[in-house]
């Protein structure tokens, strides 16, 4: 079975920050891995590792820059990667979910996959809806949020938790071929290690452009125009405690007292 | 084409209150594009369901009797057919877990733009949505284009319909294809076990701010001085670091202390569900922008390792 699996270099705000046009300011973002899809290369390792996938591919759309956080995906076990960008895709300020599909799609048409993994949501825009618009795409079968994944290798199922809100999981079998968008806390994602990272420098990453994949220009015009971007208004009438740390304690350590749930 | 569809949402026989929100936020569409509100009630006992989303502003409510409990596939169907009937201007959806497990699908399907989590509308001739990026630092402005469009909208940003309504109900029969990979074998229960944290008077809550599991040895050391109850936010439960019935929030626990002491914790939306109904809420955290301060009623601006030891003093 091939796993393939969506990764996403995100870019992360620091507690200070200034805006410049629809953008944050590129002084103050960091890039890493996307949190979920962390959990999502570490579920398709482990499907390697204890038998039913016998490769594990990820893919992403992204620049040039992606490459170091596309190595520790592949330092933690992956395979081979694929990264798709173009010209074309430079001037859009937000890929939305149709163009993410389309490019996706177009790789999952070349690498035939068994089963696709996503993160349930990226950290930057958030729309946490790719995997699925990919799914219906393919005509595969899907589940969103997924926290527990057990895979019936002779059966080509996937017994799934759904993690529902409220402390309910949903429980689910899903034949395969099929997408999942892996929630955190699935399992505990690896550090790579010093030989994994060595290995990683030697695995591919093939570029592809729009015209490597079959798509042109028109696959990727977004519908969703960014048209501005601001800090939210601070709406907190906190009391704020001044001073040193002692001084802060002291005051936090009346207020238990006075609302009686501390002595 | 001026018309809103809003699909409502129900769990094991209770409709869940995000039915009663998308009706406010598909209202105040529909008040703006001049069209009608129609409420979208599928599966289980569509009937009682019906008449209780009957409430001040719906025009219209169609209900599809396939299926009992949420299934993506019939939700799908019935509002590919609900669409292709109405031909609605917006298509408005909950941003919930089942609202993701379909949403996409139904935009991809009908080709329509979709913007997910908006925590705002506003319609001048055109759909603007407000949403959040970077774990709620920024709010931007996303012009959703197309001539029709999917929205899934944040629970509890807009309030719940009230009143009575006097909206034409009807079932509405679809052709679903059954013939589904997917089958839905359970139900489960999390979070139980030797504590309840929804009974607790006290808590003390920790977040991502612990940095390390080591560290949670102080953050217990202040449970024990203070006799308080101890929770966490999502990122410590995730590590293994506490278990899961010790989590605040949207798929945790809700909690209603008389005091939450918020440590380390950021204060995303996720979390605040779970929280936002403690009597005070008191937050200690480095960062005076985060979102926590919003909602507390003290707080202080610090380092929880040098005000913890601190505050442990305090009570020995």
């Amino acid at each position: 079975m091939k796993v393939l699996v969506t990764v996403k270099e995100v870019a992360e705000v620091a507690d200070d920050f200034e805006i410049a046009g629809t953008e944050v300011d590129e002084r103050y973002l960091e890039y890493d891995l996307n949190e979920w899809d962390d959990y999502a290369v570490e579920e398709a390792v482990q499907l390697k590792e204890d038998g039913p996938a016998d490769e594990v591919v990820t893919v992403t759309i992204g620049p040039e820059r992606a490459e170091e956080t596309i190595r520790m995906a592949l330092a933690k076990g992956a395979d081979r990667a694929v990264r798709v960008w173009d010209d074309a895709l430079e001037d859009v300020d937000m890929l939305d979910v149709e163009t993410k599909t389309n490019l996706l799609a177009a790789v999952v048409e070349e690498e035939d996959p068994d089963l696709i993994l996503t993160g349930v949501q990226s950290g930057d825009d958030a729309l946490g809806a790719t995997g699925v618009s990919l799914a219906d795409q393919l005509g595969f079968q899907w589940g969103a949020v997924v926290n527990a994944l057990d895979f019936d290798a002779d059966a080509g199922v996937a017994s799934v938790h759904r993690e529902l809100e409220g402390g309910v999981e949903e429980l689910t079998d899903i034949e395969i071929p099929a997408v999942l968008t892996i929630q955190t806390g699935i399992n505990e994602p690896r550090y790579a290690s010093l030989r994994g990272i060595r290995q990683a420098q030697s695995k591919e990453i093939a570029a592809k452009t729009l015209g490597d994949i079959g798509l042109d220009a028109g696959a990727v015009e977004s519908d969703l125009t960014l048209t501005s971007m601001y800090e939210p208004e601070s709406e907190s009438d906190a009391t704020i405690f001044e001073g040193d740390a002692g001084e802060t304690a002291g005051q936090l350590a009346e207020v238990l007292r006075e609302k009686g749930v501390a002595e | 084409m001026s018309d809103v569809l809003a699909v409502t949402e129900h769990r094991r026989g209770e409709l869940r209150d995000v039915s009663y929100e998308v009706i406010t936020a598909g209202r105040e569409l529909a008040d703006a594009t001049g069209g009608d509100l129609h409420l979208a009630v599928i599966s289980g006992d569509t009937e009682r369901f019906a008449e209780d989303l009957d409430r001040e502003g719906v025009d219209y409510i169609h209900t599809v009797s396939d299926g009992e409990e949420f299934n993506h596939d019939v939700y799908v169907q019935a509002i590919e057919a609900l669409h292709a009937e109405l031909d609605p201007e917006v298509v408005v959806m909950p941003n919930s877990v089942n609202g993701l497990d379909y949403a996409p699908a139904v935009a991809n399907r009908l080709d329509l733009p979709l913007a997910t989590d908006a925590v705002g509308m506003e319609y001048d001739g055109g759909l603007t949505v407000t949403r959040e990026m970077y774990g709620s630092k920024v709010e931007t402005a996303v012009e959703v284009g197309g001539d029709q469009q999917a929205v899934t909208v944040r629970g509890a940003e807009w309030p719940a319909a009230e009143g009575v309504g006097d909206a034409e109900i009807s079932a509405f029969d679809v052709d679903i294809d059954t013939d589904a990979g997917s089958t839905v074998t359970g139900f489960e229960e999390v979070g139980g076990g030797d504590v309840d944290i929804s009974e607790a008077d006290f808590i003390v809550s920790i977040g991502r701010g612990i940095e390390e599991e080591e560290n949670l040895d102080l953050i217990r050391d202040l449970v024990e001085a203070t006799d308080a109850t101890l929770a966490s936010s999502r990122p410590i439960v995730d590590n293994g670091w506490l278990p899961k019935n010790r989590q605040v929030g949207q798929s945790g626990k809700v909690v209603t202390p008389t005091v939450y002491l918020a440590i380390g914790i950021s204060g995303a939306v996720q979390h605040v569900a779970g929280m936002k109904g403690a009597d005070n809420i008191i937050a200690v955290n480095t960062d005076p922008n985060a979102p926590i301060f919003d909602i507390a009623d003290y707080g202080i601006v610090g380092d929880l390792f040098e005000v913890v030891p601190e505050l442990i003093e305090q009570f020995s």
